[in-house]
């Protein structure tokens, strides 16, 4: 969680992106010039699959307030089956999260090609608006990890 | 039950079938017994027990039994079955030098259900016709039988033996059971009365570990929580965070390979129900990929090691139940 | 001259203690276990002998954060994050547990002293309450205990319809002083008929000829040698269920936690049943289950007495009896090694 000069609620976002599409969809928003907030932390992965259920809980511990999961689309994957693996464990995990009374909001997982950089600014967009109107997180947060 | 299975035991030594057996060895009390090998007729004649309170799963020793010299008789419940099948599947267990009678499962007790009445100073208990009669230090008292059963034994999912090599008693059926009544209860709950559940349970946890060390499907021989090299390795909650963390982990581990034999919420000191956990994970695999029993055979897919193309997307979690 | 107040007006004195102090009671949880609670108004004393947790929680918590780091550029900073701990009051301590801060005394106090524990020791206030219903699991009287005289700073008799107070120390006096004019003369008569009673239970109890005579510093060898370990470890899974429950366990781990904006050094309670135990950069010292089973025992009947004229690291309170998952226990420990 950050607080601009405005002492308005500045929601952090953690965005795992795949090397193959989702990075590439994120670069090529940008060389559009679109725009997408700067609350949204880019991580790279190999493979959407390669995020394991504990990154998402990091980084909720480390401050994230939403986290969302970018891959290609289901079929494009670039080691044929990665995404589908993901699709299952982090609709898994999300439900659990659910389950355990963490807004269901602040997660997600979004396919976006390398050609698809206005999607990939949109989702942004949209993520973090859902993520602001959310609010801190409080019910997976870690203390002793908020800035002082 | 006890007396033909001793008898049966001592048999399979005396002929060489096997060379040790696993089962339940008496305690101090009428209720504390602890798993044990017995090597020789004498041990089994002393010390072999087989009652209302051998609710142990004697399956997750068989990972080690079984790499000894020689086979080992497991005398398997019902749901250790399935326990020992999932083992089996998992290549963690040498099914071949198991061999495997199956015998009559539950409903088994739980002492604590009983102390929690505020009984104490147990000295015996007797089953008389569903009529517990409890012996103290301070004098008898009664409780029904079925108000002090285990709670893995409280929504038993099956009376059936999913492997065995020998049959003791005779055999039961898939049971109908309510076992996801309470995960249901708290899905209609809303975010904030789950949340306020959990926080309460998960609260109390004192990071024993007995739920990860007795699990069956636990069997990482370095779990992320004890290795340094990890990066998450820990040994103490330090706040609400790191609880959440350790069960949503714990759990999600052995999801769609939990078979729901219900050891870990009867270990947890603190009478957390961690089984609800495990039984949200199953409960969705059903609903979202398909009816799935982990450890009812040793050859399907396990569902989280297997897709479909057409496989619902994450954001159903957002569209359906309660926010 | 007893005084003593009469159980219906226990919450008076609650709220009395409470107004001046933190209190800590034994309550009831939903699940029918007991567990120490902060006092508040309302709130009444279980009826169970004890609570799941163990009273050393006050002075020893499972976790506590000892120092802070920031590194900027090349300057580290060490910040003292201690602070002085408000007065509180333990209330219903058993006899067990009175006995096990002096365990607990004897590693923390001695020299170089813990200043954690010692602060949070000078400032708690121990009220014991002596043992009526006496469980099966207890065994305290092997180690010299006497349950009816739990001792503590200060000692509470039930007497069935209330409850008798004495001071034992100078706290215990201060403590009195505070609720003094709520507390009435009693006529203890019943209360010796009480203690009477429950020394005679104590006499019935499954382990009241429990012996602890053949344990002790000398039986290093005899005992660590024992081809009893292998058929005593085969059925420990390892959890530390034991230890987290036990009023006596003392080892912890010092770690440093990685804020992503400093350094949190914090220690924990550590469990000799797990495979991380005392890890050095070789590894772990003990590399099996039963050398690791074998520590626990040998730590609170041999090690500790050797260290501490003779006086054992256990006991009785029975927790880990009734909560070991697979009900191994020290007291089977204690009759298969014991030497006849």
């Amino acid at each position: 969680m950050q607080v601009n000069e405005n002492k308005e609620f500045q929601p952090l976002i953690v965005a795992f992106c795949c090397n193959w599409c989702s990075y590439a969809g994120a670069d090529l928003s940008g060389t559009n010039r679109l725009n997408y907030p700067e609350n949204v932390k880019i991580i790279r992965v190999p493979c959407s699959c390669r995020v394991n259920p504990m990154f998402i809980l990091r980084a909720f511990q480390r401050g994230a307030d939403g986290v969302i999961l970018c891959g290609c689309h289901p079929g494009d994957c670039h080691y044929t089956s990665g995404n589908y693996f993901t699709r299952r464990r982090m609709t898994l995990l999300f439900s659990m999260l659910d389950f355990l009374g963490i807004e269901r909001g602040r997660t997600r997982v979004e396919w976006v090609s390398a050609a698809e950089g206005a999607k990939f600014a949109a989702t942004m967009n949209e993520f973090t608006e859902t993520v602001r109107k959310l609010g801190p997180n409080r019910r997976l947060e870690d203390l002793r990890c908020r800035k002082q | 039950m006890q007396e033909a299975m001793k008898e049966r035991a001592k048999q399979l030594l005396a002929d060489g079938t096997v060379s040790r057996v696993i089962g339940w060895k008496r305690g101090e009390f009428a209720y504390d017994t602890t798993p044990a090998i017995f090597e020789t007729a004498e041990e089994i004649d002393r010390d072999f027990v087989y009652d209302d309170f051998t609710a142990a799963n004697v399956s997750k020793y068989l990972i080690k039994e079984s790499r000894r010299d020689g086979k080992i008789l497991a005398f398997l419940k019902p749901c250790d079955t399935y326990s020992l099948n999932q083992l089996t599947k998992e290549h963690r267990v040498i099914r071949d030098n198991i061999h495997v009678v199956g015998i009559p499962g539950g409903p088994k007790l739980d002492i604590e259900k009983i102390k929690a009445r505020g009984i104490t100073g147990i000295l015996g208990v007797k089953n008389n016709d569903y009529t517990l009669e409890i012996e103290t230090l301070y004098g008898t008292e009664k409780m029904p039988f079925y108000e002090a059963i285990s709670g893995k034994c409280e929504s038993c999912k099956s009376r059936k033996h999913v492997t065995y090599d020998e049959l003791m008693g005779e055999e039961g059926e898939i049971a109908e059971s309510n076992r996801f009544d309470m995960v249901e209860k708290l899905e209609n709950m809303t975010s904030q009365e789950r949340y306020d559940f959990w926080r309460e349970q998960l609260s109390k946890c004192i990071r024993c570990n007995a739920c990860r060390n007795v699990c069956p499907a636990c069997t990482c021989e370095n779990c992320v929580f004890d290795n340094p090299k990890s990066g998450i390795d820990n040994k103490a909650a330090a706040d609400s965070f790191e609880e959440n963390m350790f069960h949503i982990i714990r759990a999600f581990h052995v999801a769609g390979r939990c078979t729901d034999c219900g050891e870990c919420s009867r270990v947890c000191p603190q009478n957390i129900p961690l089984h609800l956990l495990n039984r949200k994970f199953i409960k969705d695999i059903n609903e979202l990929y398909g009816e799935y029993q982990a450890g009812e055979d040793t050859t399907s897919k396990a569902p989280l090691n297997d897709y479909r193309m057409d496989d619902c997307e994450s954001s159903i979690v957002h569209e359906r139940g309660v926010e | 001259m007893f005084k003593r107040i009469s159980a219906s007006r226990l919450g008076e004195l609650f709220d009395r203690i409470a107004s001046k102090q933190m209190l800590y009671i034994p309550a009831d949880r939903e699940d029918g276990a007991a567990e120490y609670r902060r006092y508040e108004s309302g709130m009444s004393l279980s009826k169970a002998l004890n609570t799941v947790r163990s009273a050393k929680d006050f002075f020893f918590p499972q976790t506590e954060n000892l120092a802070e780091f920031r590194v900027e550029g090349k300057k580290i900073e060490v910040r003292d994050i201690r602070e002085e701990c408000e007065d509180f009051v333990i209330f219903g301590v058993r006899g067990c547990d009175v006995r096990s801060f002096s365990i607990l005394d004897k590693v923390y106090l001695c020299e170089p002293v813990d200043s954690f524990y010692k602060n949070r020791r000078d400032h708690g206030t121990v009220v014991a309450m002596a043992c009526t219903r006496p469980a099966e699991t207890c065994f305290c009287t092997a180690f010299g205990i006497d349950p009816t005289m739990p001792g503590g700073d200060v000692t509470v008799f039930p007497d069935g319809e209330g409850y008798f107070f004495l001071a034992n120390t100078e706290k215990g006096e201060a403590f009195i002083s505070m609720i003094d004019d709520l507390l009435e003369d009693g006529d203890a008569s019943a209360l010796m008929e009480v203690q009477e009673n429950t020394r005679r239970i104590l006499k019935k109890l499954p382990f009241a000829n429990l012996s602890t005579e053949s344990f002790g510093g000398e039986k290093l060898n005899e005992y660590f040698n024992s081809d009893k370990w292998g058929e005593l470890s085969e059925s420990c899974i390892g959890c530390g269920t034991c230890t987290f429950v036990c009023p006596t366990c003392q080892c912890y781990d010092i770690r440093d936690f990685d804020t992503g904006n400093g350094i949190k050094r914090f220690r924990c309670w550590d469990s000799c049943m797990y495979s991380d135990f005392t890890k050095m950069a070789h590894g772990n010292p003990r590399l099996t289950q039963l050398e690791r089973f074998r520590q626990r025992f040998m730590h609170k009947l041999v090690y500790f007495p050797a260290n501490n004229n003779g006086e054992f690291g256990c006991v009785g309170c029975g927790r880990c009896l009734s909560k070991c998952p697979v009900s191994m226990n020290i007291v089977k420990v204690m009759k298969a090694l014991e030497v006849k």
